[in-house]
């Protein structure tokens, strides 16, 4: 039968759709196997020192319990690769919430009760969690997150400054973000005749199997580690976590299946989180605008067993060019729990600071600022001088200023009222890097004329399956409908997480190459197919280490329209507008959502979103989803995303930018200008809650 | 999870019955507070004692043009009531301010009564707080406490009362009725929650035993408008930092009548007697209002990081007092 080929771009319907919202999507929690047990994590509530006894007695005495495991008895790991996952391993205790226990029961409620009865007892050390910009403790390190390097330097920066005209000099501060998200981090364990099977939240379950390997001293054909549906992760499952270590060791010392899933309140701690920064940019401009001198300046923190540092200079080296520039990154190491990866790391935190301050500049300057970025639209990467393969951002600000209605702002802060309501708009630009890790893929043509496509990537929500099935039928030239996809299991084709927003062109460039091959193998094929078909497969080992001479990025724009209520300082966002150049957008439907996924994401980063230690216990406070404010409906009013297609021939075959990211990268600073715009404060501090507004009201 | 018995029975002498002959026994209505509470560890009841089969869901008025509400009638079914919404849209306004559509639907008007504050040191049993285990301290007044109370705390506490529906209550002047074991009593709801003082364990002055029945209003004064007011850090489903409930009476330029209620600042409703004692009588202006809140608020004591709230409330307070003097005043709602 003859089908019609189905072009990338369609607004296809993500495959599990409709499973999901009937319940029939399995989660990691929910498959039990027969004589399943049930784990409950038990976190340390101490910021720093050791464990100097656990007395399980009590524990042990609730009907139900298995067993208590602990540094003493749980089974011994090899030293995995990231810190964090040397759990139950030793008596000391790095930050509050470090898993120093871990009950087993055959239930939930009984595994919890004797949660409750342990007694721990400590022997606490001074701990430090509170990061200060001059923190006796900094260190500049060699690397940011990313590989980047700590710092950069072109030019005289100092010298450029000084002598620049118009300047702006700007210290901005974020606290930590949690990533929260929906699905709790969750695994189920069990071993047949020494065959580990692991049902793990994750984003990608081959670094799970990895890491599993690793710790546990097994061949990776020992373990299969399924990641079928995965209710969100946003980079906090982009690594291993310690549920998948925690049931396997609980599974193998109880003979039983064992599940475990770390409860909200836990969930901060041991899942890493947006690192706070405390960002110093300067910028020297000339008077018509032209940026001659640009330095940005991190401080941030990271654990005492570990060095995350968020790259959040690493934007400005990318975005506009300027003769002379410095960006560093310095870290302390305090008793806080590890950060880590969360949904644009060093973009969301160094554009926040970057697009306010260029704001600033703007006001300085008496500029526009849609126009102070199209004149320091640069050329070619600054920091790098290579070429870009394609850069958007002028298209997606004249795009974005005309959708918006931004020609004609007045641009005078504080001067346009609506009843209570105070009116601004703002204007950030967005950047994120094209990333791409080796993948394979395998393409299989069934007798019965229809297609199956194996690969082990994963669906945290943004619809992998229905895109990749778009891919292979392009490349087959059939409908999508004809294409089968397996995905989230480590017994397919290796393939790379779904992280850096670049699942879709790893896994689908593995796709094409398969499907490709498949393809060419049908069209020289006579007659009916062999009962067994035909299966191809595709490697992008070579095509992935190749180094690129272009600086790859996607950009955009975000415009946003806040109205402040004169009285209480409360903010809402009316209109947020953002228009991207990605590549090839490859589904419409799932990238919108991904888009509009992000801005209201920023939106939270922006307003509600915040995230304190407490000093004296060096936990965070917000233990929950009623106390973290993640934006609601009621904040999410007017949300546009747009985007300008474009053909870059430089980045794959299906021509694509990653698009899970950009999204919330530049969205606080359009709010935060605009707020800037409607009350004539500027807040260099978020979330925007009403306390901040308040002492700039009338 | 300690285990639990769990009754339901059908008349009020068994529900006070029940209670009386189990120690550790709480009455259950929407469980939108308690079973969190019961998750958390803070609570753990030898029995619930399942409300919502009493006959306690409806709304009736009384002879003299008040309204009877029942301890069980969903807080959604009591912002949606006609004569809730036609005499007292402060309550409505409440209602509706609080928490989500979800939890509106099944939380009670007497489960919203007795919700404990949501102090992250409450909720933490790990650490300690003088609420949930009496003497063991308050780490909130030098810790986490931007959220807390700026009035009639005490060294012990300072956690605040977290419903909105108490707030319009208290400004309504309702009466909350309770059935004991001694029988019944009526308590007016401003003195039915207390100042913390050195017995912060007791949020309010129900007796061991003694089940929430009903909540009273009186009839609506005529001529008096009413409005609630809510400021928070997310658009929905956030407490308030701070809220003001308030009904308003003027003549000829002039306060006949004002009752004012501040919630998000205290332990209870905040009834501000002082700024309604000298609203009497004075001139209905920006003036006369800002001149009673500067006195109500004069014996506020915020801690360190909740200042905010001093100037927040009384901002509020005045925006409503000056709106509910231009009945057809400025809009509400956030602009779309």
């Amino acid at each position: 039968m003859p089908h019609a080929p189905q072009l990338t771009g369609a607004p296809v319907v993500r495959r599990e759709a409709r499973d999901k919202v009937t319940g029939t999507a399995r989660y990691a929690a929910e498959h039990t196997p027969p004589g399943t047990l049930y784990a409950w994590p038990v976190p340390a509530t101490i910021a720093a020192g050791r464990v100097t006894a656990v007395r399980a007695v009590d524990a042990l005495a609730v009907p139900g319990v298995h067993t208590v495991l602990t540094h003493d008895n749980a089974p011994a790991l090899a030293e995995p690769e990231d810190p964090i996952l040397a759990v139950l391993q030793s008596d000391r205790v790095p930050h509050h919430g470090w898993p120093i226990a871990l009950v087993v029961a055959d239930s939930p409620e009984a595994a919890r009760t004797g949660a409750g009865r342990l007694l721990v007892e400590y022997e606490s050390t001074e701990h430090d969690v509170t990061l200060t910009e001059d923190h006796p403790g900094l260190y500049t390190p060699e690397k940011a997150n990313g590989g980047f390097p700590a710092v950069r330097k072109r030019g005289d920066f100092e010298r450029s400054f000084a002598a620049a005209p118009v300047q702006v000099d700007a210290t901005y501060r974020l606290t930590s973000l949690h990533n929260h998200p929906m699905e709790p981090h969750a695994a189920t364990a069990w071993w047949v005749d020494g065959h580990l099977t692991v049902h793990d939240s994750s984003q990608g379950s081959d670094a799970v199997r990895k890491s599993l390997a690793r710790v546990l001293g097994l061949g990776p054909e020992h373990i299969t580690v399924v990641s079928e549906h995965v209710g969100g992760g946003f980079g906090s499952k982009g690594t291993t976590r310690p549920q998948a270590i925690m049931a396997a060791m609980a599974a193998r010392h109880t003979g039983h299946p064992v599940k475990m899933v770390f409860p909200r309140a836990q969930l901060a701690e041991v899942v890493g989180h947006r690192a706070p920064t405390i960002q110093r940019v300067r910028l020297g401009a000339d008077l018509e605008g032209a940026l001659q001198a640009v330095s940005q300046e991190i401080v941030t923190h990271t654990s005492t067993i570990k060095e995350f540092v968020e790259q959040a200079a690493v934007p400005a080296r990318v975005m506009y060019g300027s003769p002379d520039s410095t960006t560093t990154h310095r870290v302390a190491a305090l008793d806080v729990p590890s950060p880590s990866w969360m949904r644009a790391p060093g973009e969301a935190s160094g554009m926040y600071a970057l697009e306010s301050a260029m704001d600033e500049l703007a006001s300085a300057l008496g500029m526009d600022p849609v126009e102070l970025r199209l004149l320091n639209d640069p050329a070619t990467e600054p920091d790098s001088g290579r070429p870009f393969s394609s850069r958007g951002l002028a298209a997606c600000l004249r795009e974005g200023a005309t959708r918006f209605g931004w020609h004609g702002r007045d641009p005078r802060p504080a001067a346009r009222q609506e009843g209570r309501w105070l009116l601004g708009t703002g204007v950030a630009s967005a950047t994120y890097p094209v990333l791409v890790s080796r993948s394979t893929a395998r393409a299989h043509a069934a007798a019965d004329g229809t297609f199956r496509i194996e690969v082990n990537a994963t669906d945290i929500g943004t619809g992998a399956r229905t895109v990749l099935a778009q891919i292979a039928a392009s490349a087959l030239a059939t409908d999508a409908d004809t294409v089968d996809v397996r995905i989230g299991s480590t017994d397919l084709p290796t393939a790379p997480l779904a992280g850096g927003s670049s699942g879709t062109a790893s896994w689908g460039w593995a796709v094409h190459k398969a499907a490709t091959a498949l393809a060419a193998r049908l069209a020289d094929h006579r007659g009916p197919l062999p009962a067994e078909g035909f299966t191809t497969t595709g490697d992008t080992e070579e095509e992935t280490a190749a180094e690129s001479p272009y600086a790859r990025h996607a950009f955009g724009a975000h415009f946003a329209e806040t109205a402040v209520d004169s009285v209480t300082g409360e903010v809402r966002v009316r209109r947020l507008l953002g228009v991207y150049a990605a590549g090839r957008i490859l589904n419409a439907r799932t990238a919108r959502s991904q888009f509009t996924g992000g801005m209201v994401m920023g939106i939270g980063m922006a307003l509600t979103e915040g995230s304190a230690i407490d000093p004296v216990f060096g936990d965070f406070t917000a233990k929950d989803l009623a106390a973290y404010h993640v934006p609601v409906n009621a904040d999410a009013l007017d949300i546009q995303a747009h985007w300008i297609e474009e053909d870059d021939r430089h980045l794959n075959p299906m021509g694509s930018k990653g698009i899970g990211e950009i999204g919330i990268v530049g969205t606080a600073a359009a709010i935060g200008n605009a707020v800037r715009h409607a009350t004539g404060a500027r807040l260099r501090e978020l979330p925007l809650t009403p306390d901040r507004l308040l002492p700039y009201l009338l | 999870m300690k285990p639990f018995g769990y009754q339901r029975p059908t008349t009020t002498a068994e529900a006070v019955r029940l209670c009386a002959e189990g120690p550790g026994a709480r009455f259950l209505g929407g469980g939108t507070n308690l079973v969190d509470l019961m998750k958390l560890g803070v609570e753990e009841p030898g029995l619930l004692i399942d409300v919502t089969k009493l006959p306690l869901d409806r709304v009736v008025r009384t002879p003299d043009g008040g309204l009877r509400i029942g301890a069980t009638v969903r807080n959604s079914d009591l912002a949606a009531h006609p004569d809730v919404r036609r005499d007292h849209p402060v309550l409505t306004q409440a209602l509706l301010a609080g928490a989500s559509g979800q939890l509106r639907n099944t939380a009670t008007t007497g489960g919203n009564l007795l919700q404990r504050t949501r102090c992250s040191y409450f909720q933490d049993v790990s650490k300690p707080c003088n609420k949930r285990l009496p003497g063991s301290g308050c780490p909130a007044r030098e810790g986490s406490h931007r959220d807390l109370a700026i009035l009639g705390h005490s060294p012990e506490c300072v956690a605040t009362n977290p419903s909105d529906m108490a707030v319009a209550l208290a400004a309504l002047d309702a009466t909350v009725l309770l059935l004991g074991p001694e029988g019944e009593r009526a308590v007016p709801v401003t003195e039915f929650h207390r100042l913390p003082g050195e017995n912060p364990d007791q949020d309010t002055v129900i007796r061991p035993g003694e089940l929430i029945t009903e909540v009273v209003l009186p009839p609506p004064a005529p001529g008096t408008a009413s409005r609630y007011r809510k400021a928070r850090d997310r658009a929905s489903y956030a407490f308030a930092l701070v809220s003001v409930a308030a009904t308003l009476q003027v003549d000829a330029g002039r306060v006949e009548r004002a009752t004012l209620a501040f919630g998000g600042v205290a332990h209870r409703p905040w009834r501000a007697r002082r700024a309604e004692a000298e609203l009497l009588g004075a001139p209905a202006t920006p003036a006369a209002f800002q001149h009673a809140l500067i006195a109500e608020l004069a014996e506020a004591q915020p801690l360190r990081d909740n200042a905010f709230k001093v100037d927040l409330v009384r901002r509020v307070a005045l925006d409503v007092l000056g709106e509910l003097c231009e009945p057809q005043g400025r809009e509400t709602a956030p602009a779309t």
